[in-house]
């Protein structure tokens, strides 16, 4: 069995070692344009700040691939023939396949506003965003992050770390609205103050505006407000990466559409990951998962199915973590923003609000 | 944009980070303390080379309290490590190989050339005289300023990791055992007209404690003697297998030891150096255990001798001295803390230390310890990797939710502080399903 994927990232190459595992026979290649390793793509900001080298956050030291037979190309997927079960590269190779995964991941979310093609405009996904945020930040002295998630929280934090003053558009009235309650949406607003972040709350991004060579210069808020800066960062979500999907006849909506196998229309064609979008996803579960998590999940999960072993995905329990600053998350079940009529909620806070509980619960047993 | 390979992958060379005025004043008195340093040691004249050692004192002391402070002391506590990789002197800049070179050199003057140190340590007579009631000797002055740079180091740890308990309880631990263990005691013991004894030593580390002459040195000085004698031979063989049992090799290592103890001080700044690659633990592998089976072997040897009489000639002795040459004193001193500032702050105890060695045979295979991580939110991150002294690459067992029980690990529980995630937890309760299960761990996903 020959198994290409293309992407390198958490998804792929988390398919690619549990399928090493289940068939220790099979060919398992991996394509990627973006690096020749896989990397932690959460962990670009610590290189920005200094704390690890790029080397540091590979996970696997380079021998790991060669070891385990995976074989890696370095080029971009440029089409899909799914009748001849081949893929065609950027390199004018062809590679055949039995079995294909798509984990392209995502791109950034652009929304359309003037100005946003400006040198000095960009999102924080991968490895070439974070060479052009270093190279575009040098010698600047604002920014201006847009978004109230998580990256615009590590956006901040990246400035943060050069010294350069840093401002936050968000569009709730409060931190990480469809995410925190108000309680803990606060404790992250205090760090924010305490490392001189100029938050804008109910605000959003409406044009950006450039010099004469094409640079940012300034952005016009949407209650008209212009603030200088030479530098934009774009924390509003991503979308799942379809260029390659789009040259073949996959179905796509948002993202790869795929049933609970990860399997998409077409024959030996799976998606996982940021890519992929749940037909029927799972009751109070979104269709599109683009968490480094979720990634992993479904990589491992697609695996067993590719292997001979069709195995649904099933997220199970919620669970997520984050760090704003110096402040540690973590969530485990559902706990939303807006608390259930139906469900309690116990908080406890630290006198120094730094620290924080919360649990939620039903208080009588549920009739089910 | 595309990037063509991780080799010509190279993100734009960031800015230098700034030093601001403050900042800049504050390692100036540090700069200006090792001038005056510099001044005693090439001044003749005892009573100015006195003053200068005093100002010398006071300003390295003074300028790195209020650097450390600065640079660490204010502000929210928390994790801090910007630009750890982008400073020369933290990322094996022209800074860091000249802060190798002065280290290495002193290490070099001390061992075969303490005579050019004469005056300096002539300068701590008074002070010699009125701790030890005796002339100061170069291992006076190596010991006033081993002392003295885990007090102000450590002060620096407590400032940095204040947000810690565990780190701050681990670095007072090692700033009290240096001070009193390993430079009060002794020297109020010679006071006393007693043997110069570390009771915070044991073989194999000061492996002379267990070798017969060693034993007849002691036992000469009557009851205090006999006691220190048996001290060291239940450290060794009784207390270390059962502390290390309840609580790993951490109770010593990170916690008791003076080498450890400046590593985890002044060392601290260059954790993150140890070559975390698989190739750098097989080196490991290869040069600890058998350092630790040539002092075993050198033990013996003389105590056959001792007791069978010296049939087998001067070859124990040979060893011994080759060993204390080669082990003693080049590769702990000259390596172990001159190059600190390039292969990291545990060179020594990962590639050499025979008690570290011993301690981990222990702690791998007759040892509660272990540190346990939460897979399910692990993000591969590197961090615990990056700041694991030991070089041990930790995020392997982070990322696959394996428990770590290694041999070299030393506790120092850095990974679990850096970790952004919460995924590390350094544990020794007794395990709930047994110590088999700690082979037979299956990876929890979380999710599934």
């Amino acid at each position: 069995m020959h198994l290409v994927i293309i992407g390198n990232g958490i998804t792929g190459v988390t398919a690619a070692q549990t399928v090493r595992r289940l068939q220790p026979a099979a060919r398992i290649t991996l394509v990627s344009d973006e690096s020749e390793h896989h990397y932690s793509r959460t962990a670009l900001m610590y290189v920005y700040m200094g704390h690890l080298r790029y080397q540091d956050i590979k996970p696997y030291e380079d021998w790991f691939w060669k070891e385990n037979r995976l074989e890696l190309v370095h080029g971009t997927a440029t089409a899909l023939d799914a009748d001849q079960h081949q893929v065609q590269l950027s390199t004018g190779q062809t590679i055949s396949y039995d079995n294909l995964l798509l984990a392209t991941g995502s791109v950034s979310r652009r929304a359309g506003w003037p100005g946003q093609d400006l040198l000095g405009v960009q999102g924080l996904y991968g490895l070439p965003d974070l060479a052009q945020m270093e190279r575009d930040t040098q010698g600047i002295s604002r920014g201006v992050v847009v978004g109230g998630g998580l990256i615009g929280v590590e956006l901040a934090e990246m400035l943060h770390t050069r010294r350069i003053a840093a401002t936050v558009l968000v569009r709730d009235q409060h931190y990480w609205g469809s995410v925190l309650p108000p309680e803990e949406a606060e404790l992250v607003d205090k760090q924010f103050r305490q490392h001189d972040v100029d938050v804008r709350y109910r605000t959003e991004l409406r044009e950006i505006l450039g010099d004469t060579d094409g640079r940012v210069r300034a952005i016009v808020t949407s209650q008209g407000e212009e603030l200088p800066c030479q530098w934009v960062g774009l924390g509003i979500g991503v979308t799942p990466n379809l260029s390659l999907a789009q040259s073949s006849t996959v179905e796509t909506d948002r993202g790869i559409l795929v049933n609970e196998l990860l399997q998409t229309n077409l024959p030996d064609v799976y998606a996982a990951g940021d890519c992929a979008q749940h037909r029927q996803p799972g009751a109070g579960e979104v269709p599109i998962e683009q968490l480094w998590y979720t990634g992993r999940m479904q990589g491992e999960t697609v695996a067993h199915t590719i292997c001979g072993r069709p195995t649904p995905y099933r997220r199970g329990v919620w669970f997520n973590s984050a760090k704003f600053f110096n402040l540690e998350y973590q969530t485990y079940g559902q706990v939303p923003a807006r608390t259930p009529t139906d469900i309690e909620s116990f908080y406890w806070q630290h006198p120094t609000g730094n620290c924080a509980l919360r649990i939620n619960f039903a208080p009588t047993p549920m009739m089910l | 944009m595309e990037v063509t390979s991780d080799h010509s992958f190279a993100l734009a060379q960031a800015p230098l980070p700034v030093t601001d005025a403050k900042e800049k004043a504050t390692l100036a008195a540090v700069a200006l303390g090792l001038l005056a340093l510099l001044g005693a040691a090439f001044d003749d004249d005892g009573e100015r080379a006195r003053l200068s050692m005093y100002v010398a004192l006071g300003l390295i002391s003074g300028g790195t309290l209020a650097w450390a402070w600065y640079k660490f002391g204010q502000g929210e506590a928390g994790v801090k490590q910007n630009n750890l990789w982008l400073r020369a002197s933290t990322s094996r800049g022209a800074i860091a190989w000249v802060t190798g070179l002065v280290l290495t050199g002193f290490y070099v003057l001390l061992y075969w050339f303490p005579q050019y140190l004469e005056n300096l340590i002539r300068t701590l007579d008074p002070f010699s005289q009125a701790l030890r009631n005796r002339a100061a000797d170069q291992w006076f002055l190596y010991g006033t300023f081993y002392t003295l740079a885990v007090l102000l180091m450590g002060g620096r740890a407590l400032w940095k990791y204040r947000h810690s308990r565990y780190q701050l309880i681990r670095t007072l631990s090692v700033m009290f055992f240096q001070l009193g263990f390993a430079f009060l005691l002794p020297g109020l013991l010679l006071f006393f007209q007693q043997p110069e004894f570390y009771f915070s030593y044991f073989w194999p580390l000061k492996y002379d404690y267990l070798f017969p002459g060693g034993v007849a040195d002691l036992v000469k000085n009557g009851g205090l003697g006999v006691f220190m004698v048996f001290w060291g031979a239940i450290m060794s063989l009784v207390a270390t297998p059962i502390l290390t049992y309840f609580y790993g090799k951490r109770w010593y290592c990170s916690w008791v030891c003076g080498c450890g103890g400046l590593a985890e001080t002044a060392g601290d700044p260059y954790r993150h150096l140890s070559d975390k690659s698989r190739a750098a633990w097989r080196w490991e592998v290869r040069l600890v255990y058998p350092i630790l089976a040539l002092i075993v072997l050198i033990t013996v040897l003389l105590w056959v001798n001792q007791l069978y009489g010296s049939f087998l000639g001067e070859i124990g002795n040979s060893l011994n001295k080759f060993y204390g040459f080669a082990i003693g004193a080049v590769f702990s001193g000259v390596v172990g803390v001159g190059f600190y500032p390039i292969m990291g702050n545990r060179v020594w105890c990962r590639f050499g230390c025979p008690m570290a060695a011993y301690l981990g045979l222990l702690q791998k295979h007759f040892s509660r310890f272990r540190i346990t991580t939460n897979g399910g939110q692990c993000i591969s991150c590197g961090n615990c990797s990056n700041v694991c002294e030991m070089g041990i690459d930790v995020k392997q067992y982070a990322q696959r939710g394996e428990p770590i029980i290694r041999a070299s690990c030393v506790g120092c529980g850095m990974c679990s502080t850096a970790c952004p995630r919460g995924v590390l937890n350094l544990e020794n309760a007794p395990e709930r399903v047994g110590i088999k299960h700690r082979n037979s761990f299956t990876p929890i996903r979380c999710g599934y």
